[in-house]
């Protein structure tokens, strides 16, 4: 079965370490969160798997289906089926929604084969249509001018299109309202099955209550110092960090 | 003998024998005037020395690779390649070395209300007062004008077109200048006169069909819009990248008229462009777009001038750079205020994205201005690929050169996001995309 497992993973901005040392193992068709205060090292860990140059993996490993994807380009892991549902999605001006995705399905398919640009749309509309996004959205600029909900909802829409075997999305709930935060969850929910494997980055248990998960990770200055089903986001919620951080100290 | 040689290295293959052919191949009956002009330009071109190092009209660019020497007056040509510019047009002209090789002609209706697409040796015979008026009409203003003095001087045949009062096309005219063959020299022109309230687009384009041989270019324009007219010109250059291109063109805009010129520099291995806008009356508007796409050790040359002689006038021009490699390009732009021209409104900007360390970009931006209730704002910039921004689209599965190209594609699309043609818009996106996969 396909999987995707974190080895003792070390990642470093600079001189300083950030990520000391996480393992996790997410299976194909299982719903991983990880909850953890600010500055915790949530979106490192998630960026430094996608493959973003900054950061340094200085020790550990990351396997995708028993292969270690470390020494492959950010565009090679995905093309291999990771995605990374960005917290804070980049603005590029002059690239339409159009163009930017049809160059990422083009870049999954073999050398010479063309582009069907009709079953393209169509497939793009559908998406389009079950996030309830605008079809107008397809000829503007990649999140330029986006609202905060408006650019989560383009990510998911990315993932719809993109079919990753492996999601990792950060705080994709932060900055929607209650409509957009239920048909996102249902977006995902759709995506949801045998062949997709998610982890998904949250402050907030509400969240949890649409995309229901398997496990729940608590991340503690660089490390998972807690897991448990979905009744941990609730005692988390319950009772605060405070409460993880008392049971560390006595530990 | 001393003489000779100094004569010689000044004219190189353009010398006085090869004067006396080209004017000997003329056909017969051209206007007394035409020929004295061209005489009096070829002695100006013989006399004036070569951009030296110290030339101000020339900073920055490599005089070391200006050369005359080892070209030759071509053949007509048997063939030309496929018109690369998927549009409709109203009638099209195609040049190959110079002389007219094909045409499709205006409908009948359009030559009736008085419009003309013709060949300039036609439009000497025709319509000489017009032509007079306009051909080469605007002196030299960028440096002494060697290059634009042998462009007259040799200039055979070039495209006219003239759109008379109130006339407006709905569709472009393509003008097609195809230099065949190695070592050939040419030497387009295009004249155009949009009169009062007319409205006319100009697609033109600049070619090889061997992208290896060494060529060698020396053009010019004239784009006239009467009171009122509204011009809009695109020109692409993407001669061979072993040839050597000159252009030089001028825009005279009158009263309430509106010029928009978009330029595309994608060809040559060192190519100067001078544009010359004057805004001669109240209402005049001029926008003034490039895109270059600079690669390997390309160098692209670009010398502006906006004009302004009369009050409530406006000019806007946005020079866009993509450089790769070792390329080098160079902007050197000036905003001219003249004394009584109050409340200009002039705005100046060259942009530069680096996609190389070891490219170089120019940048000489000015402002020269008498009178004292204007706004003028000028810039340059030159950046880099955002690393978030790459990231981001690598993150979706494209390759580092694929997202680079999407990402120089965006920073020009506020360009071509100002051609108000979506047919326009998208034949220049496809004429810019050979240029990455070549
Ligand atoms: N590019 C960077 N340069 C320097 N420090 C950085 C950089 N990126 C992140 N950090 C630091 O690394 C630490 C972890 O940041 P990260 O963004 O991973 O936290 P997070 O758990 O995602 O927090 P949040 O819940 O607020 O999103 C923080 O102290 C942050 O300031
Ligand atoms: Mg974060």
């Amino acid at each position: 079965m396909p999987s995707l497992v974190i080895q003792d993973l070390h990642v470093a901005i600079g001189e300083k370490e950030i990520v000391k040392g996480l393992s996790l193992t997410i299976k194909s068709g299982e719903v991983h969160a990880i909850m953890g205060p600010n500055g915790t090292g949530k979106s490192t860990l998630s960026k430094a798997i996608a493959g973003h140059p900054d950061y340094t993996i200085t020790a550990g490993d990351v396997l995708l289906d028993g292969t270690s994807i470390l020494a492959q380009e950010a565009d090679e892991r995905a093309r291999a089926g990771l995605f990374l549902a960005f917290q804070y999605p980049s603005e590029i001006p002059g690239v339409s929604i159009a163009n930017f995705l049809r160059a990422a399905v083009q870049a999954r398919m073999a050398e010479g084969e063309e582009l069907d640009a009709t079953a393209y749309y169509k497939r793009l509309y559908a998406k389009m249509d079950m996030l309830k996004i605008d079809r107008k959205f397809t000829s503007r600029s990649v999140n330029e001018g986006f609202s905060g909900g408006e650019k989560k909802r383009c990510e998911i829409l990315q993932m719809a299109m993109l079919e990753p075997k492996f999601a990792l999305m950060d705080e994709t709930d932060s900055g929607l309202d209650i409509d957009a935060l239920r048909i996102v969850s249902e977006g995902v929910n759709t995506l949801r099955g045998p062949d997709l494997g998610v982890l998904m980055i949250t402050h907030y248990q509400r969240l949890l209550n649409y995309i229901v998960p398997d496990y729940v990770h608590v991340m503690w200055d660089g490390r998972i110092v807690k897991s448990g089903d979905k009744s941990l986001a609730l005692e988390l919620e319950a009772k605060g960090y405070d409460w993880v951080k008392k049971e560390l100290a006595l530990a | 003998m001393s003489t000779l040689t100094e004569t010689k290295s000044l004219v190189g293959a353009f010398t006085p024998e090869a004067f006396a052919a080209h004017l000997a191949s003329l056909p017969p009956g051209l206007p007394a005037w035409w020929l004295e002009r061209k005489r009096a330009a070829y002695a100006r071109f013989a006399a004036l020395p070569l951009p030296g190092r110290t030339d101000e009209a020339w900073r920055f660019s490599n005089v070391g690779g200006l050369t005359l020497d080892g070209f030759a007056f071509p053949a007509a040509a048997t063939a030309v390649p496929f018109a690369p510019i998927g549009i409709k047009k109203s009638a099209k002209l195609v040049f190959a070395n110079g002389r007219l090789f094909s045409r499709e002609v205006l409908a009948a209706d359009l030559v009736a209300r008085g419009v003309i697409v013709d060949t300039l040796q036609n439009a000497l015979l025709r319509h000489e007062a017009l032509v007079k008026e306009h051909l080469l009409a605007q002196p030299p203003k960028f440096g002494p004008g060697k290059f634009s003095a042998l462009h007259e001087a040799f200039l055979a045949d070039g495209a006219f077109v003239f759109v008379p009062k109130g006339v407006e096309l709905g569709h472009p005219v393509g003008l097609f200048h195809y230099a065949l063959g190695a070592d050939a020299a040419v030497f387009p022109h295009s004249l155009v006169i949009a009169d009062d309230n007319a409205k006319v687009t100009i697609v033109e384009y600049f070619g090889s069909t061997v992208d290896t041989e060494a060529q060698f270019a020396a053009g010019a324009n004239d784009l006239y819009a009467g009171h009122g007219a509204q011009l809009t010109y695109i020109g692409k250059q993407d001669w061979s990248h072993r040839a050597l291109s000159f252009q030089s063109n001028s825009t005279v805009v009158r009263r309430d008229a509106r010029v928009q010129s978009l330029n595309l520099h994608l060809g040559a291995r060192q190519a100067r462009h001078e544009s010359l806008s004057q805004l001669q009356a109240p209402g005049a508007f001029s926008e003034m777009l490039a895109l270059t796409v600079a690669r390997e050790t390309q160098e692209f040359d670009q010398r502006t001038l906006q004009i302004h002689q009369a009050p409530n006038t406006k000019s806007d021009l946005l020079y866009k750079n993509a450089l790769l490699d070792q390329a080098k390009t160079i902007f050197s732009g000036l905003i001219v205020v003249d004394a009584d021209a109050q409340k200009t409104d002039a705005y100046q900007s060259n942009r530069n994205l680096m996609l190389s360390e070891e490219a170089e970009a120019n940048s000489l931006p000015g402002l020269e201005i008498q009178a004292n209730d204007v706004r003028c704002t000028h810039g340059a910039t030159s950046s880099r690929i955002d690393p978030e921004q790459e990231f981001y689209l690598q993150s979706r599965g494209i390759d580092k050169t694929t997202a680079d190209e999407l990402l120089t594609f965006g920073f020009f699309e506020e360009v071509l996001n100002r051609l108000a043609d979506d047919d326009l818009h998208a034949a220049l996106r496809t004429l810019i995309q050979t240029k990455f996969t070549k």
